[in-house]
């Protein structure tokens, strides 16, 4: 393996990764199994691609992407808060909305940003960091924006309204009882959720220099795998926080997908690559489980 | 002051199952009062708590705290002034967080539940205070996750937590029914205790005639979405289980439980 793929690894990881921060507040602390980042993933490339070719700067690019994320999480929390449709099917509901609108807003399936400054390519970048750096600039930017990521959420759970959160995942008969809406604490975390899966879409197309309209399928697959591998793997050792398991998971399951085209696998297996990966890390996870019980 | 008026509620409406609970259910619960509620299963009695709540809807009549009207209001809004113990000890505290973030939360009711600090740090003091309290050796157990307590520590905890900030109405849904004698017993003084300390308005349902007798300054038998017996004050003081055990007897008997 060379240096490029290992460099590769921990890039997409730790974008993956900040998905995967939204996807451990839906599925791990609402118990809210949200299809919506499917679509809101690309939606955060599709406005991310926009804005830049309208000029804005790449970094308020980054907080206007999670804003719309959080927007389209909205949106799948009203549908399932006040038209009671199923927490699955809400999601769906959205994703499937969101194709179109983020066709609407690149105005095109593919959407080059190649030319435009990015956050990782801009001409300040360019006479800061010594040439021998270069290559790992991006990684190091990546890392810093997944850290401060992480260190927002973190410190967000640890508010009033982030102990509401964890509470209405838990047992939201004590949010009622607690004199709140437990409707609007799960739209609350289902606006973030997606906020954070917009993000990582949004960086994702400043890396890659363009929006691809189909590049959301099966985010929430890969999503799903790196919480449980996460939390799976790092459950046992106390030391490290759920969010922090989430980001070693991202980087563990990308070298897993890159160990697996390491071996002669076509780019376009990928899918077929992560829908096993994911099955196999479910029994396991599952297996681990009645371990548990039966030692009990 | 609690008034139900005129409640009717059914079950099934419309269907062959259709059934009758309350036709023209009346109900005042004056400031103070401490009611105990006992009747067979199926008599309505936790289904007038959900209907006070907010739980559950109703077909027509209407609710009444302090004169003001509460027929249309929302649960999570009842709330603000009604804390409640459920018979399953789960419900009352968040089985995931610490024994600290579960009284931090409970402390922040009625506040905004907004981006300052979840659990301030000043009054972990107090906390400690309210739980050494308990007898339960909780003080000392604060950064214990609340789902690796026992039932009676969780329903002391859900007591604790729902009587923690003001309210005007505690409700006591079987709140011992699911415990041992010794634990229930431990939980039924330790209500009693807290409400003579806050002169918490109280209604208790329990299917335990000895509690009922035992504790409150109000009983109410109930039958079939009717109260079959309603002693107060002096009435109630001197009564004794076998007093009521009878009347309760009866209606069992009629209903084949």
């Amino acid at each position: 393996m060379n240096s490029t793929v290992i460099l590769g690894i921990f890039e997409e990881g730790l974008i993956y990764a900040i998905m995967s921060l939204g996807v451990y507040i839906t599925y791990t602390i609402l118990d809210f199994p949200d299809l919506s980042v499917d679509g809101t993933y690309p939606l955060g490339m599709a406005v991310t691609a926009a804005l830049i070719v309208l000029g804005v700067d790449p970094i308020l690019v980054i907080p206007l992407t999670f804003l719309a994320g959080a927007a389209a999480g909205c949106v799948t929390g009203l549908i399932h808060v006040k038209l009671k449709v199923r927490d699955l099917l809400s999601g769906i509901i959205v994703s499937i909305a969101l194709y179109s609108i983020n066709l609407r807003i690149a105005g095109t399936s593919n959407l080059p940003i190649f030319s435009k400054e990015t956050i990782f390519q801009n001409s300040f970048l360019g006479s800061l960091v010594p040439a021998a750096l270069t290559p790992y600039t991006t990684v190091i930017i990546l890392l810093l924006i997944t850290v401060v990521c992480k260190l927002l959420l973190d410190l967000y759970l640890r508010t009033r309204s982030g102990y509401l959160l964890r509470a209405a995942g838990s047992n939201d008969t004590l949010v009622t009882s607690l004199g709140r809406d437990k409707g609007t604490v799960k739209i609350l975390g289902l606006a973030l959720a997606n906020g954070f899966a917009a993000l990582a879409g949004g960086i994702m197309c400043q890396k890659q220099g363009f929006f691809e309209v189909t590049a959301g399928t099966g985010t929430i697959v890969i999503g799903l795998a790196n919480v449980i591998i996460g939390t799976q793997l790092f459950r046992h050792l106390g030391l490290v926080k759920a969010t922090t398991a989430v980001v070693f998971g991202s980087i563990i399951y990308r070298a897993c997908v890159a160990a697996a085209i390491g071996m002669g696998m076509a780019p376009g297996d990928l899918k077929m690559i992560t829908a096993a990966l994911f099955l196999l890390i479910l029994v396991i996870s599952n297996l681990q489980k009645g371990k548990v019980k039966k030692h009990a | 002051m609690l008034k139900l008026e005129k409640i009717c509620k059914y079950y099934n409406p419309g269907t062959v199952n259709e059934m009758c609970l309350f036709e023209d259910y009346d109900l005042e619960v004056e400031k103070g009062e401490f009611v105990s509620i006992v009747g067979s299963n199926g008599s309505g009695k936790t289904s007038m708590l959900n209907i006070i709540c907010g739980s559950i809807p109703l077909d027509s009549g209407k609710l009444y705290i302090d004169d003001r009207e509460i027929t249309k209001m929302p649960e999570h809004k009842r709330a603000a002034v009604i804390g409640r113990v459920y018979q399953n000890p789960a419900l009352g505290t968040c089985p995931d967080m610490t024994i600290l973030e579960n009284m931090s939360m409970a402390d922040t009711k009625g506040k905004p539940f907004n981006l300052r600090r979840g659990t301030d740090k000043e009054r972990i003091g107090y906390y400690q205070e309210l739980l050494a309290g308990l007898g339960l050796g909780l003080e000392n157990k604060l950064s214990v996750k609340v789902g690796a307590l026992s039932g009676g520590q969780r329903q002391a905890m859900a007591l604790l937590m729902s009587t923690m900030t003001p309210i005007d109405f505690l409700i006591l849904d079987e709140h011992t029914a699911a415990l041992d004698p010794k634990t229930a017993d431990t939980i039924m003084e330790l209500t009693d205790r807290i409400v003579r300390e806050k002169q918490l308005t109280t209604l208790m349902v329990t299917h335990n005639l000895r509690y009922a007798v035992e504790y409150g300054n109000r009983l109410i038998m109930m039958h079939q979405g009717e109260n079959v017996m309603d002693l107060k004050a002096e009435e109630k003081a001197g009564l004794r289980v076998e007093d009521i055990l009878q009347k309760f007897n009866e209606i069992s008997i009629e209903c084949g439980n």
